[in-house]
């Protein structure tokens, strides 16, 4: 009898357990509904108490964004920039890559280079810089990033720029959705800075001694102030992580020269086209650069660039 | 011993789960309800999601570019309230309000000069609510064109 109860208390237990882990292996289901979007959203909702409700209300979450990879090469695309191989990172480099810091910077320097690539229909380059990138997810042990699935359906779809752009910004999201719900963010970070750091290269290099004046790529590369805070920011999130602290380092030093380049806007108006529903946020600015201080940021960029690369 | 050596085990497992399991459904609600609604503007493949609390706020910090066409959406997990938005511009001025334009889930626009904006978030308690607040996952996620 004793040991009939101490069975059934077993299995009791046993199958708590069981339950437990099951919980943690599959997801809640529940009722649908379309709230926006295009689909339609999964419910998953708990239940919080009182004292924690009034504990968030006074705590506001705070997100900053950085240009992606994919959205860092358009803009260097749509300012005028003209496809040249020799400025990206060599894929034979990518064998050098060991640390985690150098595989996250260069897992975003490779998808500028892929994005870039691909927005010119460089299918070749496109095909060997979507391997490196995933060489650099699987360093990080970013699962299902980039699988070989992946690889497939761009090989299927190489001559088809659509997809491809779609299936980088899928391999982003998947990237950057990892990273943060593992709290790997500083990884998702240095990434992101990488990717907006061969940007600049790009650009930089792209504009060398060609007028400043009316240079929609000089634009774009002052521009990038706007976003330097943000980056800080970003880096300042997590203060314990030496790979943070030391990219931190490199792009205050990039503020110094930014903060040379004045940028004056005039108030913004919101005009909204009712044909379209586009809103036109009408607004002047005024970007002051001189020959001296771009050549200073072409330089510390190309040397941050290089330390990262090599 | 054995009892209490499972008993602790399962609490964890359940109390380790929870979260990492609302995470991972607000990744999956994020990649297929509202990426989607993006089109045929382009995900900049960016990840912004959060799990929020009725009366809770946000609030997301981003450059947008001239000569690039954006659509911002802010889409909440259908056990919340429709979701509010505001974007701010570097002065304080609002741009734009979804409550003057019918809860609307997402906005295009178009810029003259490069700006940093702010999208303002919030997650309204319903009218008349007696019972707890609930939570649901919240993404803001941006797709852009060529100007």
């Amino acid at each position: 009898m004793n040991y009939k109860l101490m069975q059934s208390g077993k299995i009791t237990l046993l199958l708590f357990a069981f339950l437990g882990l099951l919980m943690a292996g599959c997801n809640r289901s529940g009722s649908k509904a379309d709230k926006g979007g295009n689909g339609e959203f999964d419910v998953f909702e708990s239940q919080v108490g009182q004292e924690t409700q009034e504990k968030l209300n006074t705590a506001k979450r705070i997100f900053y964004s950085l240009p992606s990879p994919l959205e860092t090469a358009m803009l260097i695309k749509n300012a005028g920039a003209t496809y040249q191989e020799s400025l990206l990172n060599p894929v034979d480099n990518s064998s050098k890559y060991i640390t985690n810091k150098s595989m996250a910077l260069n897992l975003g320097i490779y998808t500028t280079d892929l994005s870039f690539a691909s927005l010119f229909d460089q299918t070749q380059a496109t095909l060997v810089y979507i391997e490196v990138a995933k060489k650099m997810a699987d360093g990080l042990n970013i699962l299902d990033a980039i699988d070989e699935e992946t690889i497939e359906r761009l090989e299927a779809n190489i001559n088809n720029r659509d997809i491809i752009i779609d299936i980088i910004s899928e391999t982003l999201l998947n990237s950057s959705s990892f990273l943060k719900e593992n709290g790997l963010e500083a990884t998702a970070t240095i990434v992101l800075v990488g990717g907006w750091m061969e940007g600049l290269y790009i650009a930089t290099n792209l504009v060398g001694n060609s007028p400043l004046q009316d240079n929609k790529l000089v634009e774009r590369i002052a521009d990038q102030k706007l976003s330097l805070d943000i980056m800080i920011n970003l880096l300042n999130e997590t203060p314990d992580d030496a790979d943070a602290r030391a990219v931190l380092a490199d792009v205050m030093e990039l503020k110094k020269i930014f903060e040379k380049i004045t940028i004056t806007q005039s108030e913004v108006t919101p005009v909204e086209d009712p044909e379209s529903n586009i809103t036109l946020l009408k607004s002047e600015s005024t970007i002051n650069i001189t020959r001296d201080v771009f050549n200073e940021l072409s330089s510390k960029v190309k040397e941050i660039r290089s330390s990262y690369i090599s | 011993m054995m009892k209490k050596g499972i008993l602790f085990i399962s609490i964890l497992a359940l109390v380790i789960s929870i979260p990492v399991n609302l995470n991972a459904q607000c990744k999956q609600f994020a990649k297929k309800s509202c990426k989607s609604g993006l089109a045929p503007y382009q995900h900049d493949g960016n990840y912004h999601a959060a799990l929020l609390i009725e009366g809770e706020e946000a609030e997301l910090y981003k450059t947008f570019y001239s000569d690039t066409d954006y659509r911002v959406g802010v889409c909440g997990a259908n056990n919340l309230a429709y979701i509010e938005f505001k974007v701010v511009d570097s002065n304080g001025k609002v741009l734009y309000d979804n409550k003057l334009h019918d809860s609307e889930w997402k906005w295009d626009f178009k810029l003259e000069s490069s700006q940093q904006l702010k999208i303002v978030v919030k997650v309204p308690v319903p009218d008349g609510q007696v019972e707890e607040p609930r939570e649901g996952c919240v993404a803001i996620m941006f797709g852009f064109k060529e100007g």
